[in-house]
C-alpha cells in the first residue's frame, strides 16, 4: 500500500468519531411500535399490499415496488397492521406510512430464512432479487440499488468501487460494519461483481480507519479481485465523484453517471446487507446507526429494526442533555434536521447527530470579501463567491453561466466562508428554482 | 401526533463551520503589521507615530459615522477593515508629511474608496491606494519629501512637517533625504541591499523594513489569510523581467534585485495586491493579476517619468480585476471542454 490518494480541494472539519468508533454495534431491544413510511428511497413510493388488521412477519414484503426506480417495503418486525395513515416524515413532510404494532413475546424469526444459490443465478435474475430484497443505498442518498446495477445497452461496468470513506464528521456505522462484518461485505461484493462482470473491486476508506483498513485486508479472499485503497481523510472524499477521481483518476463528466466512466459505486454497509441477504435471506429491515453528539448522553452505535420512532432511540441511548438544540438524520454537514421525536428511522438513515446551542447558533453574516476560501474548498472547482453574491440578488439565470447545476450541496463552501454566508443554503434554493424552470419549459 | 418541540431551532446544515471569520482575519492582519508600525516608529520617531494614529483614527471614526447611524454594535467598523486601511495608508506616507494631509487622504480612502461603492466587499480599488493617489495628486511635492532617519535618540524629534495647519503652505525644511529608488534613477547610484532588507534608508514609513514586512506576509500566508499566489507571481514578474532588461543594458537598467527590495513594492505585493476585495479570485486570475502589476511596476519605473510605480501599478490591476475574474474561471470538475484549465 502507498501513500494515501485523495480528489484536490476540499475541508478537514473536526472528526468527532472518537465518541462511538470504539465501541461494538449494540442491537437495540424490538419498540412497541414501527412506522414505515411508503416513500424511503428514490424513486416512487411503494403500493401497499397488507391492509390495516393484517397480520405480518419480520421480512415479509407488505408493500411492492412502484416502478423500476423503486423497491418493495418489508416489515421490519413481527405484528399487526393498525393502520396505514400520515405521519411525520424526516424530511419534513406528512407522508403515508405502515403502522405496525408489535407481537409481543414474538420470537421475531425471519418470515422466510433461507441461503440463495446466487452462483447459479444469471445477472438478471440477481439483479431482480436484490430489488426483492428491498435494497437502496445506506449511505444516505437511498437511491435504489438494483437500478445501479441494471448497466444501460451499450455501457459496461469495469470496475466496482465500495465506499467506505464516511468522510461525514461524527458517523462511525460504516467503520463499525466493516470491521465487524467483513464477511458479509466480501460476500457481498463478489455477487455484485458477478452482476456487473466487473475486472476488480475496490474498497476505499479514509486512513482515519486504520483498524478497518487492516480487519479488511486480513480477510480479503484470495480468490477474490479485490483491493483496499486508503484514502486521505478529507471532507467529502466519499461523494461518488471524488471517490472516483480518487482511486481511479477519472472524473466523471458533467450531467453524467459513473457508469459512464465505467464504474459502478455502492456503500459499504448497502454491500454488507446485500451479503446477509444472500446468506441466509434477509431483507433490508434493519440498519446500522451512529446515535451521537453532544447532545446525547450515551452516544453509540446501534443496529435497530427500519422504522423505529427517533424518540425510542434517543430513550435507549440516555436521553439527551438538557441543552439539546438540534436533531439530524445524517451528519452535520448534509444532515436533516428533525423538528419532531417520533419520526421513524428510515433506510437511509446513516446516523442521529444531536447537537448543542454551540453548533447551530447563528453567525452574524458579513459581506463576501472575495478571499477565494472558497474557490479553494469547492471540490467541483466551482466560484461559489460569484455564484453567492448572484444569489443574494435572486439572478439565477445568470448562475447557469458558473455551472450552479455542477454544485452537489456538500457545503464545503459554506464551511470555509469567514464572512458566514450561507452559500450552499441559497445554492439549494436556486437550484429549486431554476430546476422548476427547466421542467415548465419542457412541458410548455 | 406530537407538537414541533420548541426546543428545536429551525437551522440548515452544514452545522460544521471554520472558526475564522472576516473581523478575526482582520485582526490578524493588523498583528503581521504590529512590526512593521514598530519599525516605523522606530525610525521617525513620534512623527510615524502620530501619523498611523491620525490615519487609522479618522478611517475608523469616519467609516463609523457615516454607517452606524451612531450605533457601535453592529457598525461595520468593527470587523476591522477600516482599521487596516488607515494603518496602511500611513505607512505609504512619508513621515514628515503633515498630519491634516494625512487625516484628508485617509477621508478620501473609507469614503472614496469603500462606502461610495456600498462599504466593504464593494470597492473596485483598494481603499489605501485611492487615498494615497489622491494626496500624490494634490501635495506632489509634500508626498515626495523624505525625512532622513533616527534612532530611538530621535524619537521626539517631528520629521518635517508634522503640525504644519490646514493649507497653509509647509515650508521644508532642508534635511530631506533621497529614497533608494530616486537615487537609482536620478543618480544612477544604487543603494547597499542590506540597507534595503533591512529598511536603513529614507522612504515611506512602511516601505522601509522589507524584511518584517515578508515575516509579516509570511505568517499570514502560512495561515492562509492572504493568497500566496500574488506576492509570489510579483516578486517572480518584477526579478524575471528587471532581470532581463539589465542584462541586455546593464549600464542603463537597474539589476532585478535592486528592484525588488527598494520602494514600496515589497509592501505593496505583500499588503496591498493581497487585498482580496479587489484582487482576483480565481488562481489563474491571480497569477495574470499578479504579472500585471509586476510589468506595470518595471515599465514606470524604468521606461515612466516617475521613480516609483508600484501605487499606479496595482490601482490599474484593480481596474482589471472583474474582467481578469470573468475570464479565468476554472474548468469545473468533469468539464466537458478541458480547455479552461485550473491554474493551481
Ligand atoms: S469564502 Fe465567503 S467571503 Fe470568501 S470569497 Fe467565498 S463567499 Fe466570499
Ligand atoms: S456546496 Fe456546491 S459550491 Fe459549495 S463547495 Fe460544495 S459543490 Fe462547491
Amino acid at each position: 500500500m502507498t501513500q494515501a490518494r485523495t480528489f484536490r480541494h476540499g475541508i478537514h472539519p473536526a472528526e468527532h468519531k472518537a465518541l462511538t468508533a470504539g465501541r461494538l454495534i449494540e442491537r437495540i431491544a424490538f419498540p412497541d411500535e414501527v412506522i414505515l413510511p411508503l416513500a424511503q428511497h428514490i424513486g416512487a413510493p411503494s403500493r401497499p399490499l397488507a391492509k390495516p388488521g393484517d397480520k405480518v412477519y419480520r421480512g415479509q414484503i407488505i408493500a411492492a415496488e412502484g416502478g423500476f426506480v423503486s423497491v418493495p417495503l418489508h416489515a421490519s418486525v413481527t405484528g399487526t397492521v393498525s393502520a396505514i395513515a400520515k405521519h411525520h416524515h424526516p424530511n419534513g413532510s406528512l407522508a403515508d406510512a405502515f403502522v405496525i404494532e408489535v407481537e409481543q413475546n414474538s420470537p421475531q424469526t425471519l418470515y422466510d430464512e433461507h441461503a440463495t444459490d446466487w452462483e447459479e443465478m444469471p445477472p438478471s435474475a440477481l439483479i431482480e432479487h436484490i430489488q426483492r430484497g428491498g435494497f437502496v443505498g445506506l449511505g444516505g442518498a437511498a437511491f435504489p440499488t438494483h437500478v445501479k446495477l441494471a448497466i444501460p445497452e451499450g455501457k459496461h461496468a469495469r470496475w466496482l468501487l465500495i465506499n467506505g470513506c464516511e468522510c461525514e464528521p461524527y458517523l462511525t456505522s460504516d467503520h463499525r460494519i466493516m470491521l465487524e462484518w467483513a464477511d458479509s461485505i466480501f460476500l457481498g461484493v463478489r455477487v455484485l461483481a458477478r452482476i456487473l462482470g466487473a475486472e476488480k473491486s475496490f474498497i476505499a476508506v479514509e486512513t482515519n480507519k486504520w483498524d478497518a483498513i487492516k480487519t479488511l485486508v486480513s480477510r480479503i479472499p484470495a480468490d477474490l479481485a479485490c483491493e483496499l485503497v486508503p484514502l486521505e481523510t478529507k471532507y467529502p472524499q466519499g461523494a461518488e465523484k471524488m471517490l472516483i477521481k480518487a482511486v481511479l483518476d477519472q472524473e466523471v463528466p458533467s450531467g453524467k453517471l459513473p457508469i459512464d466512466v465505467h464504474v459502478v459505486v455502492q456503500n459499504v454497509g448497502t454491500v454488507a446487507g446485500i451479503g446477509d441477504f444472500f446468506a441466509f435471506g434477509q431483507p433490508l429491515i434493519e440498519r446500522v446507526v451512529t446515535v451521537t453528539g453532544p447532545a446525547i448522553r450515551r452516544p453509540t452505535t446501534l443496529l435497530v429494526p427500519i422504522g423505529t420512532r427517533l424518540s425510542n432511540i434517543l430513550e435507549h441511548c440516555g436521553g439527551l442533555t438538557e441543552d439539546a438544540r438540534e436533531i439530524l438524520f445524517g451528519g452535520p454537514m448534509m444532515g436533516t434536521p428533525q423538528q419532531f421525536l417520533d419520526v421513524p428511522i428510515l433506510k437511509g438513515t446513516s446516523g442521529i447527530v444531536c447537537l448543542t446551542e454551540e453548533q447551530v447558533k447563528s453567525r452574524q453574516e458579513y459581506p463576501c470579501i472575495r478571499c477565494a476560501a472558497c474557490l479553494d474548498a469547492c471540490p467541483i472547482f466551482l466560484n461559489p463567491s460569484a455564484l453567492g453574491s448572484l444569489a443574494r440578488t435572486a439572478r439565477y439565470d445568470e448562475m447557469m453561466d458558473y455551472n450552479i447545476m455542477d454544485c452537489m450541496e456538500c457545503g464545503s463552501c459554506s464551511y470555509v466562508c469567514p464572512s458566514n454566508i450561507p452559500l450552499v443554503q441559497r445554492f439549494r434554493v436556486a437550484k429549486g428554482v431554476l430546476r422548476e424552470k427547466q421542467a415548465r419549459g419542457k412541458a410548455a | 401526533m406530537t407538537r414541533r418541540d420548541p426546543q428545536f431551532v429551525i437551522a440548515t446544515p452544514p452545522f460544521a463551520k471554520r472558526a475564522v471569520d472576516t473581523p478575526a482575519i482582520m485582526r490578524h492582519v493588523i498583528y503581521a503589521l504590529v512590526p512593521v508600525m514598530i519599525a516605523a516608529v522606530y525610525f521617525f520617531g513620534v512623527s510615524a507615530l502620530l501619523l498611523i494614529a491620525v490615519c487609522t483614527g479618522t478611517c475608523m471614526l469616519l467609516e463609523w459615522l457615516l454607517t452606524g447611524r451612531g450605533n457601535l454594535g453592529n457598525s461595520p467598523v468593527r470587523d476591522g477593515s477600516a482599521a487596516v486601511t488607515g494603518i496602511l495608508l500611513a505607512l505609504t506616507l512619508p513621515p514628515g508629511l503633515p498630519l491634516w494631509m494625512a487625516a484628508l487622504g485617509s477621508a478620501v480612502a473609507i469614503v472614496f474608496g469603500k462606502l461610495l461603492f456600498g462599504g466593504l466587499g464593494q470597492n473596485v480599488f483598494n481603499p489605501s491606494l485611492t487615498g494615497r493617489a489622491f494626496l500624490q495628486a494634490c501635495f506632489p511635492v509634500a508626498l515626495t519629501t523624505w525625512s532622513p532617519q533616527g534612532g530611538l535618540g530621535a524619537f521626539l524629534e517631528m520629521r518635517g512637517d508634522t503640525l504644519a495647519l490646514p493649507l497653509l503652505r509647509p515650508v521644508f525644511d532642508g534635511i530631506s533625504a533621497a529614497t533608494p529608488l530616486a537615487r537609482m534613477k536620478f543618480e544612477s547610484e544604487p543603494t547597499d541591499l542590506g540597507a534595503l532588507l533591512f529598511g536603513t534608508i529614507p522612504g515611506s514609513l512602511g516601505e522601509t523594513s522589507a524584511i518584517l514586512i515578508l515575516l509579516g506576509g509570511a505568517y499570514l500566508g502560512w495561515r492562509r489569510f492572504l493568497n500566496w499566489r500574488i506576492p509570489v507571481g510579483i516578486f517572480a514578474t518584477v526579478y524575471l523581467f528587471a532581470s532581463a532588461l539589465n542584462m541586455i543594458d546593464p549600464g542603463r537598467f537597474t539589476d532585478g534585485l535592486h528592484h525588488l527590495l527598494s520602494g514600496g513594492l515589497v509592501l505593496g505585493a505583500v499588503f496591498m495586491a493581497t487585498d482580496p476585495v479587489s484582487s482576483p479570485v480565481t488562481p489563474r486570475g491571480m497569477w495574470l493579476f499578479a504579472c500585471g502589476i509586476g510589468v506595470l511596476v518595471i515599465l514606470i519605473r524604468e521606461f515612466g517619468g516617475l521613480p516609483e510605480g508600484v501605487m499606479y501599478a496595482i490601482l490599474l490591476m484593480n481596474a482589471a480585476t472583474p474582467l481578469i475574474d470573468r475570464i479565468t474561471q476554472p474548468g469545473i470538475y468533469g468539464a466537458v471542454d478541458h480547455r479552461a484549465g485550473r491554474g493551481d
